[in-house]
């Protein structure tokens, strides 16, 4: 989609503005490209290419994602599938897993969308080391953690598992219903 | 069903013209975080492959031979809308109700819109059964009335439990603690109810080695008991008029409801003294009855020993266990050995497992079946080039425009929403559901 913005017969001078204009257009978001037509009658035009569509996101939680902020300490969390299937993925600290699952397009069912009343963000932590850098459950996490399905000795809720610096290179693995699945030779523990 | 196959398109039909089920009707008022799952559920009714028909009954606006004829796979999720029942004398006496009736009405349900419990002629009611719905209605009938004011409670059972004259509730259960079948979060919660003294002889609480091997193998009822026993501790408050009560009643099991004085309603409940055995077939422990009774007042009874399934013309049905006799989701002939698959034909949730289970469980139940389905669409047995393809959507709409039937579109149950939102903002509520038929109807049609 493009619309051009006819600029007629001006002073070098408005050459130079239109230049700056441009430049200050291509860091527009909305704007993809911006391009200066010169025609033969030294006519200029401007002509906007605008992005195909605007995509609002509809996020479940609310996030402080910070694109592009380098400010953030970011930790690199592993999702294992049922499948034995990986995704790494980079989460800020601060942010729990189970919001760093949505936005990583991970299948991590959130039913109450991390208000400690379902068992559907189940993980179970890998390395028995990263379980313990965690605090204890409270009492709430753990009424729901008894009704997960396929629970473990290291099972978390991932609503509930935040991300800190001493968790950086954490594992966690998505549940199977009945399929055993061993990768690193790790087979969870029926608790 | 979505997610796992590229051009799929799915109808829900269901018979109320709201959808979602017991989310809707079934999760008590004052657990609003537990229906926060009906966002993800409008996601999937947005999905412009997906429509939902509400208003359309199975069995009388179509049939079950009809919807197989239209569509390739049809999948029955209908859970249950019946009760078990004791089989005992005085069942049918006023004053007795299942639990599934009492919570349809205080969540307006529109059948039991006009169930009118009597709560106002006793001070005692009677909870038979010790599951995680018994413990619900014992806590909205426990709870300050100006705590479910800001619910989504139906306005008529607020009004009826504003004015209810009950004091004592009783949780009644055959076998003991350790067989309770609650779970620690809604044990939890009304054992912190302010306002309320908690009764649990220490007696009941003795454990059998049975009992602790059945504890061993369950941290679900290691939880439970622990719960139990600690509130069987607490030194109780002296009672004031403020005070209401909720007493546990273990190893009793029903065996007579007693008419009242002037015979109209139920008055009292006749209990036998239980024993736990061993069940050598099922490795359960099963109350036994030891031949001393004792009597319970009471004026209100809700029975609270599970849900049933209905069955339906057409339709293999086990009665002993209340399911549709299946296959990880596939329907069968029938529940003997020789019983074959019905093609296209699936269950699932509650009519397929029975009814016990939580959200949760329902979605890891509705991935094996949708497991089982794609397996059969790969190897093709939905695609019969010699009979004639099924219309699916359009041949829905043929067969409820020759009924004339009006459906309800999804978009018609968001007329109801936010109408239901908008009366509920005027009360300090979040909606004001609608609870009649005809106005449900009314309003989606706005």
């Amino acid at each position: 989609i493009f619309f051009s913005l006819p600029l007629y017969r001006f002073a070098a001078s408005t050459y130079v503005q239109a230049n700056i204009a441009f430049c200050l257009l291509k860091k527009n978001l909305l704007v993809k490209s911006v391009c200066v037509y010169r025609s033969d009658d030294l006519s200029f035009a401007l002509v906007f290419v605008f992005q195909k569509s605007i995509l609002f996101s509809t996020a479940t939680t609310s996030s402080h994602h910070d694109e592009g902020g380098d400010d953030k300490e970011k930790i690199s969390v592993t999702f294992v599938n049922k499948d034995g299937t990986e995704k790494t993925i980079s989460v800020p600290v601060g942010m729990s897993m189970l919001e760093a699952a949505h936005e990583n397009d991970i299948e991590l069912e959130g039913a109450c969308e991390g208000s400690l009343a379902c068992s559907t963000c189940h993980v179970i932590v890998m390395d028995v080391k990263d379980y313990n850098k965690l605090e204890d459950p409270t009492d709430e996490e753990n009424d729901m953690l008894d009704l997960a399905f396929g629970l473990t000795e290291t099972s978390r809720l991932g609503c509930q598992v935040i991300a800190k610096p001493e968790l950086d290179g954490v594992r966690l693995a998505l549940p199977a219903a009945t399929r055993n699945f061993a990768v690193d030779g790790f087979v969870p523990k029926p608790h | 069903m979505l997610k796992g196959r590229e051009g799929v398109r799915v109808d829900i039909i269901d018979r109320l013209p709201t959808p979602f089920g017991l989310v809707r009707s079934g999760v008590a008022p004052d657990h609003p975080e537990t229906k926060i799952v009906v966002n993800q559920f409008s996601r999937v009714a947005a999905n412009p492959r997906c429509s939902f028909f509400g208003n359309v009954t199975l069995g009388s606006d179509l049939s079950l031979s009809e919807l197989r004829k239209t569509y390739d796979v049809v999948v029955l999720a209908y859970g249950a809308e019946s009760d078990r029942s004791f089989g005992i004398p005085g069942e049918d006496l006023r004053g007795i109700h299942s639990a599934r009736e009492f919570v349809w009405w205080y969540n307006g349900h529109p059948d039991m819109c006009n169930l009118a419990p009597d709560l106002t002629n006793t001070d005692s009611a009677v909870v038979l059964g010790q599951g995680n719905v018994a413990l619900d209605v014992a806590r909205i009938l426990l709870r300050c009335t100006t705590e479910l004011a800001s619910t989504d409670i139906a306005d008529y059972a607020l009004d009826a439990l504003r004015s209810s004259t009950i004091r004592k509730v009783y949780l009644v259960g055959r076998r003991g603690p350790v067989q309770a079948a609650c779970t620690a979060k809604e044990l939890r919660e009304i054992l912190g109810l302010k306002n309320v003294n908690v009764y649990i002889k220490e007696a009941d609480l003795a454990t059998s080695p049975a009992d602790k091997e059945e504890m061993r193998n369950s941290r679900i009822k290691r939880r439970v008991y622990e719960l139990l026993s600690k509130a069987a501790t607490v030194h109780q408050e002296n009672n004031d008029n403020d005070r209401k009560e909720l007493h546990f009643v273990f190893f009793r099991k029903p065996t007579k409801f007693l008419p009242s004085e002037d015979g109209s309603t139920v008055g009292a409940m006749e209990l036998e003294k239980t024993l736990l055995k061993d069940d050598g077939a099922t490795g359960k422990q099963v109350a036994v009855g030891t031949g001393e009774f004792e009597e319970l007042k009471c004026g209100i009874v809700l029975k609270s020993i599970g849900y049933k399934s209905l069955p339906i013309e057409g339709l293999s049905f086990d009665k002993y266990r209340g399911v549709v006799p299946n296959l990880r989701g596939r329907v069968l002939s029938s529940e003997s050995e020789t019983a074959t698959v019905e093609p296209g034909l699936y269950v699932v949730g509650w009519l397929k497992r029975g009814p016990t289970g939580i959200v949760a469980t329902n979605l890891h139940c509705a991935e094996e079946t949708v497991d089982s389905i794609l397996e059969d669409d790969r190897k093709g047995l939905f695609t019969d080039p010699s009979g004639p393809k099924r219309q699916g959507r359009r041949g829905l709409l043929e067969i409820l425009e020759q009924k004339n039937a009006r459906y309800v579109p999804f978009d018609g149950w968001e007329k109801i929403d936010t109408k239901e939102k908008a009366d509920g903002e005027l009360k300090n509520k979040p909606r004001e559901k609608i609870t009649r038929w005809n106005e449900l109807l009314e309003a989606a049609r706005e």
